[in-house]
């Protein structure tokens, strides 16, 4: 049983050494013969616990499969994947709320599924909703709620199931900018009170650099990781200060070059 | 820090209430009354060409009786407790025979949906049972149980299971892999999966399917009472169309046909518009 632990965060310090995610030459091939597809090839990764970790790059560079793996949806062909912190939690790009239960209810299913008891699993969820600043809409069906409130519901659920992994899939890609933004303050608020591990996979350079300890780029086809960077920017941070905006365009200048060299065979 | 928190907060809880619905709901009474005028008037028209043509007389009274005619048969039949009992008769047949329909058609439906060599084998079969008219069930029926209530059940379950099972395999069919992907990062497996996301998520579907086996029981019981009739077999509202035919009885069948009509839109009506519109609202799909 998980409960939401307020574990104190290093912010700043290299002293990180416990690993959450190892990964060793990863490898992920689908299909054989003619239509053989290297999704992914030898990605030898480590995420600490506590981290914050973006996976950039252009379409096509199985982020979203690396991330598949790491949830245990999907295996993997070749190398080994290990998570030390037990089952981990899967957002998607849709909210893919459950339509027939309230946003209290949907929050609870991963609680239900784990037996936990009725009266830790109410306390648990007003807790969570506290958390998204959903408390007042406990009782609403999911159709009632905006984009960007059905997205917070989401990452109530997703925190339900665990507070130590929480894998993300370009979660906030189909919502407006304000929302966005908005989005964006909650998860590195939540991400500092809870001290859970994020693994976050995004085609958007600035929304990396605005979230992550740590911005990691895939290669497309086959998705090799190739670059990696630390972002030391002081928290809270905003997409549209000038720290963000410098190292954004020297990520994307490395994106573009990656890109390009595709345009070469 | 606080202050953008603060600021980010009240943000939020501008974009929230911006994202809920304007204004109240539209008044009931108005609503009851937009829906129940139109209906009114249309039996109204209808009366008024039936009685026009009989005032016209376009035929024998004993081949079109007036409506006044129909409606004194009815007043007679129902104080000599005729329709109270043939409705009764009738609605418990039919309700047994769609609750045995229901537990066939159900767990059949679930093993199609969910088993690919019963989907192969004899998925096509109960799609094809769906078109066949259950009254082809009758004489087989008379002659495998001779001329007793479980002819009359069999025909019954025959019209009725295969809308429940065709029903719920196309609803397991259009559950979104999206909520199947969902169910499985949550750690729904086995009978959870079942339990906590295929059913819920095919309920719309199965509820649907619910409704027009009704349809199709209370038809496939009128089919199989017409002509099954007996001492044995109770006097149902079939068997009072039949009493109609064999006295040649104008007003009494015509009588008889309004109440099978009347019957079957009420139990609709009541049971189970409202659970389908329940089931399709709660879920924000659109209610017509």
């Amino acid at each position: 049983m998980t409960s939401l632990a307020l574990a104190p965060r290093r912010i700043g310090t290299g002293l990180v050494d416990e690993v959450a995610v190892s990964m060793e030459a990863v490898g992920k091939v689908y299909g054989s013969g003619a239509e053989r597809v290297v999704a992914v090839e030898g990605v030898d990764l480590e995420v600490h616990r506590g981290d914050f970790l973006c996976l950039v790059g252009a379409s096509g560079c199985g982020k979203s499969t690396l991330l598949s793996m790491i949830a245990g949806l999907d295996r993997p062909t070749r190398g080994r994947i290990e998570v030390a912190e037990g089952r981990p939690a899967l957002m998607f790009q849709e909210p893919a709320l459950l339509p027939w239960l309230t946003v209290a209810d949907n929050v609870a299913l991963p609680l239900r599924l784990q037996k936990v008891a009725r009266n830790t699993r109410h306390a648990r969820v007003a807790e969570l909703l506290r958390l998204v600043h959903l408390e007042g809409f406990a009782r609403k069906r999911p159709h009632e709620l905006s984009g960007g409130m059905r997205q917070r519901v989401a990452l109530a659920r997703a925190l339900a199931q665990t507070t130590r992994l929480l894998l993300m899939d370009e979660p906030f890609a189909a919502l407006d900018a304000i929302t966005r933004d908005v989005l964006h303050e909650d998860i590195a608020r939540i991400h500092v009170a809870t001290g859970v591990t994020v693994v976050f996979v995004t085609h958007n350079v600035r929304e990396a650099v605005r979230l992550a300890d740590r911005v990691v780029m895939l290669s497309s086809r086959p998705g090799r990781v190739v670059a990696a960077w630390d972002v030391e920017i002081p928290r809270p941070r905003r997409m549209d200060s000038p720290e963000v905006a410098t190292l954004s365009a020297c990520v994307t200048d490395r994106l573009r070059d990656e890109i390009r060299r595709h345009g070469h065979r | 820090m606080a202050i953008a928190e603060l600021r980010n907060n009240s943000v939020e809880a501008g974009l929230d209430a911006l994202a809920l619905p304007v204004g109240g709901r539209r008044r009931r009474r108005r609503r009851i009354l937009r829906v129940v005028v139109p209906k009114l008037v249309a039996a109204a028209c209808l009366l008024g060409v039936w009685q026009l043509a009989v005032s016209l007389h376009v035929s024998a009274d004993y081949v079109l009786p007036s409506p006044g005619d129909v409606w004194q048969t009815f007043i007679d039949q129902a104080r000599a407790g005729n329709i109270s009992e043939a409705v009764w008769t009738s609605l418990r047949h039919g309700f047994e025979g769609y609750v045995l329909a229901v537990l066939i058609g159900t767990p059949l439906g679930l093993l199609i949906a969910r088993v690919r060599m019963v989907r192969y084998a004899i998925g096509s079969a109960v799609a094809a049972l769906q078109s066949l008219p259950s009254v082809t069930w009758v004489p087989v029926g008379i002659i495998w149980f001779g001329l007793s209530q479980t002819t009359i059940l069999f025909v019954v379950i025959m019209g009725a299971f295969p809308s429940i099972a065709g029903g719920l395999v196309s609803a397991v069919d259009n559950i979104p892999p999206l909520l199947l992907r969902v169910g499985a990062a949550l750690g729904a497996h086995g009978v959870a999966r079942y339990r906590h996301i295929v059913l819920p998520a095919a309920l719309p579907g199965y509820v649907a399917g619910l409704k027009q086996a009704w349809s199709f029981s209370w038809r496939s019981l009128m089919a199989a009472e017409i002509i099954t009739t007996g001492p044995s077999l109770g006097l149902g509202l079939g068997q009072l169309l039949d009493q109609g035919r064999v006295q040649v009885d104008m007003r009494l069948m015509l009588m008889a046909i309004l109440v099978i009509l009347a019957v079957g839109v009420l139990v609709d009506a009541l049971i189970f518009a409202p659970l389908d519109r329940t089931v399709r609202r709660r879920r924000g799909l659109d209610v017509a």
